[in-house]
């Protein structure tokens, strides 16, 4: 247990006074990729935006219970918004790269934190975060166009970027194939088993085959209720619970 | 058999959709040639009655610069010059300007003269000083009765007991025009000069000056005032009863009269604190507070175009809440801004009412220098103007209403430049 990165301990979440998350208590371990599934509307995005503390942008949404990312209570008025975000990373569904130059993307980050003291050392940076996100060959001579001029995949490769370039330790992806075509997925996933080696990601995702193919961990949502959580290869081939198996072999959902 | 017949039907359904698309069209086409037709008639009566207004009737007057009717020498200094007797130079010509005049008649060759020629005979001494004890052929501008008179804006076939100019003062115009005495150019005096009571010398410029030191202050408080505003309540107010009670708020007050706007003006403005009667600080300051309800509901509008996305990818690399709205919300929404600002300065270009009631229509004729002198304004000028019963400023109402129209062409135009020069795609 000493290497759980993420503890999660009967997290209720409400919008309004709609319940959407009852309970959810999860232990996500350092350097694994966990991969949150289950049919839509059944709570796997609230859970992931909980822990970087998203859902403070949605007014009406309510989040009670406990999680601990390194032993320190986030879910708390006390909790420093701005680096937790920076200790967590996150990859959206659409790829939103800000109407800026490429290197002005990946630069914003470590340019509000400080990261840097000069101008080497942000190129540096923003180099090592575009190599990181394998996207460095494919720009390195057009730093200086608008990130919005890549394709669909490149984007969200440079949103990845983004986020790893203030030295995250979560990166949460949320959905981050999903508008993407099958090749663009490809590169995306090879790119996460990746980053793996050196961070703890978190993965919503839609696609049974992409959760088999990149994760370690796999929860199985649904309703608001945590139904499963184990090791993938058991999830996808001998699931405790019933539901799970109606699930992964597509009865429903 | 049943097949063909809903076949058929389905034909017929089609055809009759089609038809709808076309009238649809038709209509369409319609109504845009209707308005355009409006349009086009708006503007052409705007132009045929003030296009003679660019331009202003000179005659040629022979003055004797005699030192002894001046009370000048050659040598006298620039402030002696100043003080010259130019009304007697003056006089002296008009006596001479036809052969043999009668004492009568020359009072009314004299109203055949603008009261500007006195001036203009002057000016001319000042930057030729050297013409003393010389005759001179000087163009002078002639009286708004003759002007009007050679434009055919007044008629002379009416009876001369309704006409500006008699059957004497007729026939003396009609000997300049044969003599070649009298000519139309290009009056500067309508964009260099003031109001006055004398339409040939009447111009746009005080009025001119005084709405763009209006418009400044407008731009100066609404500008701040209203990003600071919108973007609280889009980005950072709580959603409570309070921020909707201002919300629905800020609409009503878009829809308040702007005579009641005046009203503020003049009761709060002038009478509470006492700022200067009629000047472009206090039409601007009200004008202001009358544009400010419509520039903040813009910038809101232009705000919420911004996808939440941006903001949340801002947030989500640690950015704190006033970094990701000032440092990726506002400038996308800032060409939003800007033509819904230059929107409000527009209409408060045209607005006439609350000026009248903080003073701005009175009779200015100098061309303000600063926020706190007394000015008019172009909307109250043609006000002031088209009350007028001298046939003279009727041109003159409709040029300062093509004036005024094309500023606010103008900053349409740059509205329109700003939005294509700034926006942004993502």
């Amino acid at each position: 247990m000493s290497n759980s990165k993420i503890l999660a301990n009967g997290v209720d979440v409400y919008y309004g006074s709609k319940q959407a998350l009852f309970g959810i208590s999860m232990d996500i371990k350092e350097k694994e990729v966990t991969a949150l599934i289950g049919p839509s509307g059944c709570g796997k995005s609230t859970f992931l935006r909980c822990i970087n503390r998203m859902n403070d942008l949605i007014e009406i949404c309510k989040v009670s219970g406990s999680i601990k990312v390194d032993n320190e209570e986030i879910i708390s008025e006390k909790t420093d918004v701005v680096s937790l975000r920076s200790k967590i990373g996150m990859v959206f569904q659409k790829p939103n790269p800000f109407p800026k130059s490429i290197f002005d993307n990946v630069a914003y980050g470590p340019t509000i934190h400080g990261l840097v003291d000069s101008k080497n050392e942000l190129e540096e940076i923003v180099h090592s975060s575009l190599k990181k996100a394998g996207l460095f060959d494919e720009v390195k001579d057009r730093l200086n166009e608008p990130g919005t001029s890549l394709s669909g995949g490149q984007q969200q490769r440079l949103c990845i970027a983004r986020a790893i370039a203030v030295n995250p330790e979560i990166i949460l992806m949320d959905e981050p194939c999903s508008a993407l075509d099958p090749i663009a997925t490809a590169i995306i996933e090879e790119l996460i088993d990746e980053l793996r080696l050196n961070y703890t990601i978190i993965i919503v995702t839609h696609s049974m085959q992409q959760a088999a193919r990149v994760s370690q961990k796999t929860c199985f949502f649904h309703l608001g209720e945590l139904i499963e959580t184990g090791e993938t290869n058991k999830i996808f081939t001998n699931p405790d619970n019933t539901k799970t198996q109606d699930y992964i072999t597509g009865r429903f959902g | 058999m049943n097949n063909s017949v809903a076949k058929e039907k389905i034909v017929s359904l089609r055809k009759k959709r089609s038809l709808e698309d076309m009238r649809f069209k038709y209509y369409g086409f319609t109504a845009m040639c209707l308005s355009l037709a409006v349009l086009v008639f708006l503007l052409y009566t705007i132009f045929s009655k003030g296009y003679t207004a660019f331009q202003k009737t000179i005659v040629l007057l022979e003055v004797d610069y005699n030192q002894e009717v001046l009370k000048l020498t050659p040598d006298s200094s620039d402030e002696e010059m100043e003080k010259g007797k130019f009304f007697r130079v003056k006089k002296q010509a008009i006596e001479n300007f036809f052969p043999d005049l009668s004492k009568s008649d020359i009072k009314l060759v004299k109203k055949l003269f603008s009261i500007n020629v006195d001036n203009e005979i002057k000016d001319y001494f000042l930057d030729n000083p050297e013409v003393i004890n010389t005759k001179q052929q000087i163009w002078v501008t002639a009286h708004s009765d003759v002007d009007q008179l050679l434009k055919g804006n007044s008629r002379r076939d009416v009876p001369e007991d309704r006409r500006k100019l008699n059957d004497i003062q007729l026939s003396y115009v009609d000997q300049l025009v044969e003599e070649n005495r009298v000519k139309q150019v290009f009056n500067n005096f309508f964009f260099t000069k003031a109001d006055s009571r004398h339409p040939e010398i009447a111009g746009v410029a005080g009025s001119f000056m005084g709405s763009l030191f209006t418009l400044f202050t407008v731009f100066i408080l609404s500008f701040p005032i209203a990003i600071g505003a919108s973007v609280y309540l889009e980005e950072f107010a709580p959603k409570n009863r309070i921020t909707e009670l201002i919300e629905v708020n800020i609409s009503n007050l878009a829809a308040v009269p702007s005579i009641v706007f005046g009203l503020l003006g003049l009761g709060v403005l002038l009478n509470v604190f006492g700022l200067p009667r009629s000047t472009p600080l206090v039409g601007g300051s009200v004008l202001a507070l009358m544009t400010l309800p419509t520039i903040i509901i813009a910038c809101r509008a232009s705000l919420k175009a911004v996808p939440p996305s941006i903001k949340e990818g801002a947030l989500a690399v640690g950015a704190t809440k006033t970094q990701a709205v000032f440092h990726h919300v506002v400038p996308l929404a800032l060409p939003g801004t800007l033509t819904g600002t230059i929107i409000g300065l527009a209409q408060a270009l045209g607005e006439t009412a609350p000026l009248i009631m903080i003073g701005m229509i009175a009779f200015i004729p100098n061309i303000p220098t600063g926020l706190t002198e007394p000015s008019a304004a172009l909307p109250v000028q043609i006000y002031l103007w088209v009350e007028s019963a001298e046939r003279g400023f009727q041109e003159k109402s409709a040029a300062a209403i093509m004036v005024i129209l094309i500023f606010l062409f103008m900053m349409n135009a740059i509205a329109v430049f700003l939005r294509n020069r700034f926006e942004r795609k993502w």
